[in-house]
């Protein structure tokens, strides 16, 4: 954009930049309040939380027995996150690479549950799950968290593959390689800065996925969001500074794995998922 | 390295593989199964599943018991006007603050700071945000601390279990997400064409009327639906910061209730379905207007 | 022992089809190259040219015919298993992968021992000249680098077959010549057989032992340069080979013995024909714009008003246009301003004259 030097232009850029900073800095204050409150002793009526203390953590570690529930958040992120590595990027292959009768289809079906909010077909298939005995199991879980993640590694594996000149498999081709070799020794040195991109981004989703987790999750098939949920939805019998430690325990193991993803992921992806970044 | 079978002859006309090999249908072309017919069992299956069932009231009576029930009972079909009242104007509110925003950020050299910073709210989840508002929003928290402190407020505001929680927490949310679409749109288009626009005489703000919204509308479009569809479907805010017997009862909750508080599926299942048609209605409404804007490349003539 | 090709007869296609699925089909193409050939498939685009290359590389399945290595049927083979070397036009380097590993993916597909596979990487390095760039990624080298990669990978295998795709249509003019010359000198030094595709008939004339010139999927002709230089059997060969003027006009005398006159626009010129041309039938003059010379007024000068006029350093190119709206090419060692009249000649044996096919 062309840079305007005008009065008026520089009023509007400084309203913008307000506008932005007053969005930042209650952001902050609102992660911050956690934080302070999850430390504090007796927090009422003042700036600052009495004292300070990290028995809020332990209390809430028993309370809400958050090593199971962190073993389960854990167990299903990583098979929610290998299944739909495996049928994502297979699939994001196949629609990079060919054209049949269908494929808009077939597209459509990808392109429906990123489109659609969880809510909305979390309930039709909760039913289902709870008809098929399948809910509150872990498996369901699973189940439920790669109805999005699936399209989700298809829609940003298929621009990773589409860049990939075909000639150079065709090469690989010619010079001997089977299939099996052309995926090794070609194929997976070349995805593999997109099937980490989409593994990490996945994984984000899958910590922060409470919709369908919650429809479809039974006692023992928790994740962290979910107990989450249901300690401040319950609220008042237990105490704030323990759900706020919970709280705290959470945002860290989404914030590990979000930096770990902006590493190697511009953060707009999170977002814009169809945009691609070179393999090279 | 030659093979060295020796010649097959068999005739020469191509088989039935050549043939659909030549239509796209080969191996490589099944790899694309295992995920369509997860998807198909998980997502199509029990959609259809859904709309059956919501044919199938629990009570019995007419096929269309549960419509009607839902469309006769105010605490059923005022939850849609009350999530159309807080998706709409957030929606509307974000696209707005999210478009002058993205203008400015494009300039920026370091954008990654700033959009990381903004993804953190989408990331933490609609949970986290919830229980991080309700501390800080209430009479005691910081937000109204500062706004008596400094005369703003002469007393703390209510700003939880009523309207402007669940509006504050999809602005929260919503903002970003609204935000990072709208920029990726914005820094799409060649810069070259405002500069060849401004060779003509185009002052900033005909620039941005006469050859970026032109551009833009259709991008905005699509932003608008997805923010709109995200909001139309808010939950756990909704619950935790509202008033979700009151003001903030919104559909989701109703289906939620339907389903595991009254066990009543085929309820649930006609909910969802109004709920998804709503938010198909409205979004084929945005996209149909669409049809009025310029469609194409948006980066001159290379396309 | 330095590397040392396959060691076959022929390669024969036989009555080769491609002819659905994709816009370059091929009908009935039979061909058969002698150990030790350098052949070039010569076409313009869409002719069929890289549809031939990919169906003997296994690249594209062919729907009809068959295609022969000695006594072995190849084309029902998977690409892998035809163990030919190819050179793609855009060179398809892996680009995860260096210099070195490049060359010996093809020894490591086959499992080469080590020790065997580090000699041969070795010698292919040193016959394309690559020595010192070995552990750089296609990325950091020049196109001409590329291209000696995607030679020396092709080659190091020891195919029976090198097949090559343009090659040489992404480098620049000056490169373009070097490495046409190294493509020459590698082929001559291995021995090699080689099928090499191309649009521009200087490659094919300078480099091919024999050249096919195809056009929509069928070979049109097939002969050594000079054969295809000097008598193109068909108006569009002629036209490939640089007869750039093709004027219409009738046959006014034909004397049986491969000369015939043909009257253009009240000129007259005389003509090598191989066909078999009636009096008053419908025929095209074919010149090349060095043998359209400036005449005098005159019987069998055409008259023509010069358009353009362009220095080209040691002479003018010209276009021109007759008085029925015929364009021509020509050459002069002087400027003629746009506009002037033009008396265009040929001499006998610079003509060829084919006939009204359309």
């Amino acid at each position: 954009m062309i840079r305007d030097t005008t009065i008026g232009a520089k009023l509007w850029a400084t309203a913008v930049w307000a506008v932005v900073g007053f969005f930042i800095i209650n952001l902050f204050a609102m992660i911050g309040t956690v934080v302070v409150s999850s430390f504090g002793t007796r927090w009422l009526g003042t700036w600052l939380p009495a004292g300070w203390t990290t028995r809020w953590y332990s209390s809430a570690w028993s309370e809400f027995q958050l090593g199971d529930v962190l073993i389960v958040s854990f167990q299903v992120v990583g098979l929610v996150v290998l299944i739909s590595g495996l049928l994502g990027v297979t699939a994001a292959y196949a629609l990079a690479r060919r054209d049949f009768p269908g494929k808009k289809l077939v597209m459509l079906l990808f392109l429906l549950p990123l489109l659609i909010p969880p809510i909305t077909f979390g309930i039709p298939l909760a039913t289902v799950l709870y008809q098929t005995g399948l809910a509150g199991t872990f498996w369901g879980v699973v189940a439920a968290n790669l109805v999005p993640t699936v399209p989700f590694v298809i829609l940003v594996m298929i621009p990773f593959i589409e860049q990939i000149d075909p000639k150079i498999e065709a090469a690989a081709r010619v010079f001997g390689a089977n299939t099996f070799k052309l995926f090794l020794h070609v194929l997976l040195p070349l995805l593999l800065p997109g099937i980490l991109a989409s593994l990490l981004l996945v994984l984000v989703r899958t910590i922060a996925m409470f919709e369908l987790t919650f429809l479809v999750a039974g006692p023992t098939s928790q994740t962290l969001v979910v107990a989450l949920y249901y300690a401040v939805f319950a609220a008042g019998v237990r105490a704030v500074q323990s759900i706020d430690a919970m709280a705290v325990i959470y945002m860290v193991t989404t914030l590990i794995w979000l930096l770990v993803a902006l590493r190697f992921v511009n953060p707009a992806q999170i977002v814009t998922r169809a945009k691609q970044q070179p393999a090279h | 390295m030659h093979s060295t079978s020796q010649a097959s002859h068999h005739d020469h006309g191509p088989s039935l593989r050549q043939r659909l090999a030549a239509r796209g249908l080969d191996a490589v072309t099944l790899l694309v199964l295992p995920a369509a017919l997860f998807l198909v069992l998980l997502f199509i299956y029990p959609f259809a599943f859904g709309l059956v069932l919501s044919f199938e009231p629990k009570a019995g009576g007419s096929w269309l018991a549960n419509y009607s029930r839902f469309f006769a009972d105010p605490f059923l079909y005022e939850t849609i006007a009350k999530t159309l009242w807080l998706s709409i104007p957030t929606t509307l509110l974000n696209l707005f603050l999210a478009v002058p925003i993205a203008f400015r950020v494009r300039l920026m050299r370091n954008q990654r700071i700033l959009t990381a910073i903004l993804i953190l709210p989408i990331t933490l989840g609609t949970v986290l945000v919830a229980e991080g508002l309700l501390n800080y929003l209430g009479p005691q928290g910081w937000l109204n601390r500062t706004l008596v402190t400094f005369g703003l407020a002469s007393q703390p505001l209510k700003l939880l279990h009523n309207y402007w929680g669940v509006f504050i927490s999809l602005l929260l949310t919503g903002f970003p997400f609204t935000f990072l679409l709208t920029l990726s749109y914005v820094t799409g288009i060649d810069p070259a064409l405002e500069q060849a626009a401004a060779t003509l005489g185009a002052g900033a703000r005909q620039r941005f009327r006469h050859v970026y919204l032109p551009l833009l509308m259709p991008g905005f479009a699509i932003t608008f639906c997805l923010s709109f569809v995200q909001a139309f479907s808010v939950f756990p805010s909704a619950v935790l910061l509202g008033a979700p017997a009151g003001p903030t009862r919104v559909i989701s909750i109703a289906a939620y209730q339907a389903a595991f508080e009254e066990y009543d599926y085929s309820m649930a299942s006609a909910i969802a379905m109004i709920m998804g048609f709503v938010q198909l209605a409205i979004v084929v409404a945005i996209l149909a207007s669409r049809g009025l804007f310029y469609r194409g490349p948006a980066s001159g003539a290379k396309g | 022992m330095p590397i040392a090709l396959s060691k076959f007869d022929e390669v024969r296609l036989d009555h080769v089809s491609r002819d659905f699925g994709s816009l370059n089909a091929l009908r009935d193409v039979s061909l058969t190259i002698k150990r030790g050939e350098f052949i070039a498939l010569l076409g313009p685009s869409g002719c069929g040219k890289s549809t031939t290359l990919n169906c003997i590389a296994g690249l594209l399945p062919v729907t009809g015919g068959s295609i022969w290595l000695d006594k072995t049927r190849v084309d029902t083979l998977k690409p892998e298993e035809r163990g030919f070397g190819m050179v793609f036009q855009n060179y398809a380097l892996f680009p995860h992968l260096n210099v070195r590993q490049n060359i010996g993916f093809g020894l490591k597909m086959r499992n080469t021992p080590r020790v065997e596979m580090e000699r041969k990487i070795d010698e292919a390095v040193a016959l394309v000249r690559l020595k010192g760039q070995e552990h750089k990624l296609p990325g950091q080298l020049s196109g001409g680098q590329q291209q000696r990669v995607a030679i020396a990978r092709a080659i190091v295998i020891e195919p029976p077959l090198v097949l090559m795709d343009e090659p040489l249509s992404n480098l620049d003019a000056k490169l373009r010549l070097e490495m046409r010359a190294e493509i020459r000198r590698i082929h001559n030094e291995l021995g090699a057989t080689t099928i090499y595709v191309t649009h521009d008939q200087d490659e094919a004339l300078s480099l091919a032992d024999r050249i096919v010139v195809l056009r929509d999927g069928v070979i049109r002709q097939v002969g050594t340069p000079k054969e295809l230089y000097e008598a193109p059997a068909h108006l569009d060969v002629a036209d490939f080979m640089g007869f750039r003027n093709k004027l219409k006009g009738k046959v006014i005398a034909n004397d049986g013995d491969g000369r015939a006159v043909i009257d253009v626009e009240g000129a007259t010129f005389r003509g090598v024909t191989r066909q078999a041309l009636p009096i008053g039938a419908a025929a095209f003059v074919a010149i090349r714009p060095d043998d359209l010379m400036l005449g005098e007024p005159g019987i069998n000068a055409l008259k023509a008003t010069v358009e353009t006029i362009e220095y080209r350093g040691r002479e003018f190119v010209g276009t021109a246009r007759s008085a029925q709206g015929a364009d021509f090419v020509f050459r002069s060692h002087h400027s003629i301003a746009p506009g002037g009249s033009i008396h265009l000649t040929a001499s006998d044996d610079r003509v060829l004259v084919f006939a009204d096919q359309a």
